[in-house]
């Protein structure tokens, strides 16, 4: 089931000083540009690639969750026939540690991973080796011949127990960070009541279907070190990873290709990706890496792991005062390239979609003997969301609100937008552009049919059913600026060719673009052509992470095409058509005149044929139908929601079956709704994984028990509910003509949170779930306690 | 171990003369000695499906074989859903429906899934909609949440057009 009701899309409404308010394309359901080649099994995927001469390396990971390494035995592999090389550590020891991304954060610097381990080894997982071959069967082999020998340490697994020794000197607790405004200590002593809960949400992690992987040559006709298999921030890492090996960035360029799935852990820079490079530097040859499944759950980011308690305090009415919240983060054995980007979002958006005049709050980065952690789709907010939203249902159970009721008196209303908060994030200062949280309450009441699905709930109930119904109401963000560019091309045949800095990672990054480059300019969206992921075709680009690449590069991809349009109209009227540039228009391809329709036009390919360099077009500007465009953002867009749970528990199982999910979001501007609801329905699905089944599991010793797809269970067709998805447009962005706010992350951070929240509801015991995910056994252990409480106090 | 066989392979009405080692996966001897790479690997332990071709009509996992194993068979794989270009290239109505229906994000498990419906609607064109579930269940998909790859099928099954381009 989905709805795009005709009252909640009304597009060409809102023209925000546009220039070119058309709208054929832009908020059309079209399919995707990007859909053919893979139907078709002509994915660019890098393990697709190759070239000849390749070597083949395999990584040699550490069997130890922490010691000292005494020794590394390469003297069998070393011998074994076909073997290419061998490195360890020693052998890259002039390779600096990984870098983190700019931040203020000081004094993550000694966390940082070397790209194999040196003296010590910290996680099972950790490359302490790469052998060399040339083929991927003997690489394998060869792998099993290095051993290692090491001096067992003990091992820390949990941010519950007191940290320990990282390095001799250096403490396990990387960071504390902190953020307030207002006076938290007078709220606290004024409340009329203080709420507090502890509650922890589990390690699991993005998981795409393909596992990591990439391919290095040199092309010596170029004198440039090339990379396939690199997605997310192409621009960014090239010049990090460039660095790294002594490179200068011009000298090497990134390629993408086919993703086959980012959410967030896909594309940084991990070590893997460094002695890819270095290698086909130092052999000269080919170089390709493809990590297998067991590979990728030990090695590729891990994420979420975090504990938050969360004291609120609460006037008489059931509102807020202030919160006071702290945050233990479970950073794994290393700090990567995000540096504190999780907790720092986590801590600046907690206090979400509320008006809260107070709020403190320390946040505790510890490492542990576990994978790195990092960003996973909406990273920070599915865990502050979750914390968030079990403080305001605890908080309507002891203040004897509804959880809705609690939630209208603490919402941000409508007239406080734009609305700041005294604080930062990400060094960004916190400014909430535009919402109408109880406006989209309101629909989404009437839009599940909110009385009726109560009633309906209260009647299976009575027959002995373990229903219930929750909500989690979420503040987003997208549209990470502060800049990015695009370049428009227009051929003599009129195909339009769009040069931006994003990354496709599946989103629909091509078709969006081609969406806004097409009704911008006034040609078929299918005739444009949308590159992206490279760093040799543009200068700069900031790929695609947080929700932006349809609000920053579509604001980019958007001026360069009203810039080629000026270019066309001014250059026609000037040279082709005997008209003043204002009485011109690009209709369907055509540079047509506006005061007489039905006059056939000049094809914009005949205007791109007239504009190839000439000492007309010299004098004329500079030659060929093409223009530059920058976008320019000051702050981020902060799209919101609410998720909508309906669950049964089999109490005998402890099973909790989602019957029904609702996601009501307002996106500012959707450029293609049926995009932005795959988008939304697909977090859902990995929201559901993180709320019931996906956890990275680790016994007393650190070995990860979470290392098959037998293991970690991500859900399959018969755990995904219907997903109802509601998308409105009443809150548009003030900070891009078009309106827009961004769509990746919507349909999963509120998903923990609804989750709880229905379980809550089904078993009738307030505030059971403390911890996600619900596994059917943490579910029969809650119902298990409360009974036995039931019985003490009867 | 490494000793190489000779064997062929029957795939898409083409025969391929390849050698390998016994050891050589099926899943591998298409992609690396068939050329045909758009069959994809996800797990290599027969849980993610991406990897499912046809073995004489039937959905397997190519990860879970041997090369060969796959001698005297008859193997399809994506590539070999559409018409070939010289032919027109006309799209399976399983391709057409997942572009029509948004059935694909990333595309990495797509392959799998046309091959496991595909296979799956030959075999039981009238399947009801809990038991096409259930079937395409076997195989993971981490980006659209499914709703639209069984909205795709179900079209397609509807139509009764399962088997055609």
């Amino acid at each position: 089931m989905s709805t795009h009701g005709p009252s909640s899309l009304k597009h060409g409404e809102r023209h925000n000083g546009d220039a070119n308010p058309r709208r054929k394309f832009v908020g059309q359901s079209v399919t995707r540009l990007e859909d053919p080649p893979l139907v078709t099994g002509r994915g660019t995927y890098v393990g697709n690639l190759n070239f000849p001469h390749q070597l083949h390396m395999r990584v040699v990971r550490s069997t130890y969750a922490h010691a000292i390494i005494r020794s590394i035995d390469v003297s069998a592999a070393l011998a074994y026939p076909g073997c290419r090389g061998v490195w360890t550590g020693a052998d890259v020891a002039d390779i600096p540690p990984i870098t983190f991304r700019p931040t203020s954060i000081q004094g993550l610097e000694p966390y940082r991973q070397f790209i194999l381990a040196r003296d010590r080894v910290r996680y099972v997982g950790e490359p302490i080796a790469v052998v060399f071959a040339d083929d991927p069967y003997v690489a394998e082999d060869i792998a099993d011949l290095v051993t290692m020998d090491g001096e067992q340490l003990p091992v820390i697994l949990s941010t519950d127990t007191a940290p320990g020794e990282f390095a001799p000197g250096l403490s396990t607790e990387a960071l504390v960070l902190r953020k307030n405004f207002g006076d938290i200590e007078a709220a606290l002593r004024d409340a009329f009541k203080v709420v507090e809960v502890d509650v922890q949400v589990g390690r699991h992690s993005g998981v795409p279907m393909e596992n990591r992987g990439a391919l290095a040559r040199i092309d010596h006709s170029r004198d440039v070190l090339e990379c396939y298999g690199q997605g997310k921030r192409p621009h960014a890492h090239r010049d990090a990873v460039a660095a790294l090996i002594g490179r200068s960035p011009a000298s090497m360029h990134f390629y993408e290709g086919h993703i086959g799935g980012g959410f967030g852990v896909r594309g940084e820079i991990y070590p893997e990706d460094v002695l890819v490079c270095l290698a086909a530097q130092r052999f000269d040859r080919p170089v390709k890496w493809i990590e297998d499944r067991r590979e990728n759950l030990l090695a590729c980011n891990h994420s979420r792991e975090q504990r938050h308690v969360v004291r609120g305090a609460f006037d008489e009415q059931g509102r807020l005062l202030g919160i006071d919240a702290k945050l233990w983060h479970d950073q794994g054995a290393y700090v990567r390239t995000h540096g504190a980007r999780v907790p720092d979002m986590a801590m600046g958006t907690l206090i979400g979609a509320y008006h809260v005049p107070s709020y403190r709050t320390v946040g505790y980065v510890r490492m542990t003997n576990k994978t790195p952690a990092a960003t996973y789709r909406s990273p920070g907010r599915f865990e502050s969301t979750f914390a968030c939203e079990r403080l305001m249902d605890a908080a309507a159970e002891q203040l004897g609100l509804s959880r809705i009721e609690i939630r209208r008196r603490n919402l941000i209303p409508k007239s406080a937008y734009p609305y700041t908060r005294a604080m930062e994030i990400l060094d960004h200062a916190v400014e909430l552009d535009s919402g109408d949280f109880a406006g989209l309450l309101d629909k989404t009441l009437v839009h599940i049919g909110w009385d009726k699905l109560q009633a309906e709930v209260a009647a299976r109930r009575a027959k002995g059913e373990l229903v219930g119904v929750g909500m989690g109401f979420f503040m987003e963000k997208g549209g990470l600026g502060p800049v990015d560019g695009a370049k428009v091309t227009v051929d003599t045949r009129g195909k339009v060719q769009v040069i931006t800095g994003a990354s496709s990672i599946g989103q629909g990054v091509e078709t969006v673009m081609a969406q806004i480059a097409a009704d911008a300019l006034g040609v078929e969206y299918r005739d444009v052509k949308v590159i992206h992921g490279r760093t040799d075709v543009l200068e700069y680009g900031i790929g695609s992470h947080a929700s932006r690449a349809t609000v920053m590069t579509g604001g980019a991809t958007r001026m360069a095409a009203l810039n080629v349009r000026r270019k066309a109209l001014e250059f026609a009227s000037r040279h082709l058509v005997e008209a003043p540039v204002e009485m011109l228009d690009i209709v369907d391809g055509q540079v047509v005149r506006i005061d007489r329709p039905g006059e056939p036009g000049i094809a914009i390919g005949k205007v791109a044929a007239a504009l190839a360099p000439s000492p007309t077009t010299v004098e004329f500007g500079n030659p060929g139908l093409t223009a530059e465009g920058w976008f320019e953002t000051a702050g981020m867009t902060h799209p919101y929601g609410i998720h909508t749970a309906l669950v049964t528990v089999d109490p005998e199982t402890g099973e909790t079956r989602v019957e029904r999910f609702h996601v009501a979001y307002d996106i500012g501007c959707a450029i293609n709704p049926m995009l932005v609801e795959g988008q939304i329905v697909g977090g859902v699905a990995q929201g559901l994984g993180g709320a019931l089944f996906e956890e990275f599991v680790y016994d007393e010793r650190g070995e990860p028990l979470s290392v098959t797809f037998a293991d970690y269970l991500m859900p399959t067709a018969n755990e995904m509910p219907p997903v109802e998805v509601l998308i409105t447009e009443d809150a548009p962005s003030p900070n891009n003509a078009l309106g827009m706010k961004g769509a990746g992350e919507a349909g999963i951070t509120g998903v923990g949170a609804a989750i709880a929240a229905a379980i809550d509801d089904a078993i009738g015991i307030p505030n059971a779930v403390t911890r996600l995910p619900v596994t059917p056994q943490r579910l029969k252990a809650i119902l298990k306690q409360h009974q036995q409480g039931a019985v003490a106090s009867a | 171990m490494t000793q190489k066989l000779a064997i062929t392979l029957h795939v898409n009405g083409t025969e391929h003369e390849i050698r390998v080692e016994p050891r050589k996966t099926l899943s591998d001897a298409l992609r690396g000695d068939c050329g045909l790479t758009g069959t994809n690997v996800g797990c290599e332990h027969g849980v993610c499906g991406a990897c499912t071709v046809l073995l004489d009509g039937a959905p397997v996992r190519s990860c879970l074989m041997f090369a060969v194993q796959g001698q005297g068979r008859k193997l399809r794989t994506v590539e070999g859903l559409a018409a070939s270009p010289q032919a027109g290239g006309a799209l399976h109505a399983l391709q057409q429906a997942f572009i029509d229906n948004h059935a694909l994000q990333c595309g990495f498990c797509t392959s799998g899934f046309l091959m496991l419906a595909a296979g799956t609607l030959e075999q039981q064109p009238d399947i009801d909609d809990a038991s096409l579930r259930e079937v395409l269940s076997s195989n993971l998909c981490r980006c659209t949440g499914y709703q639209n790859i069984l909205r795709a099928v179900r079209q397609v099954r509807d139509a009764g057009t399962g088997g055609a381009r």
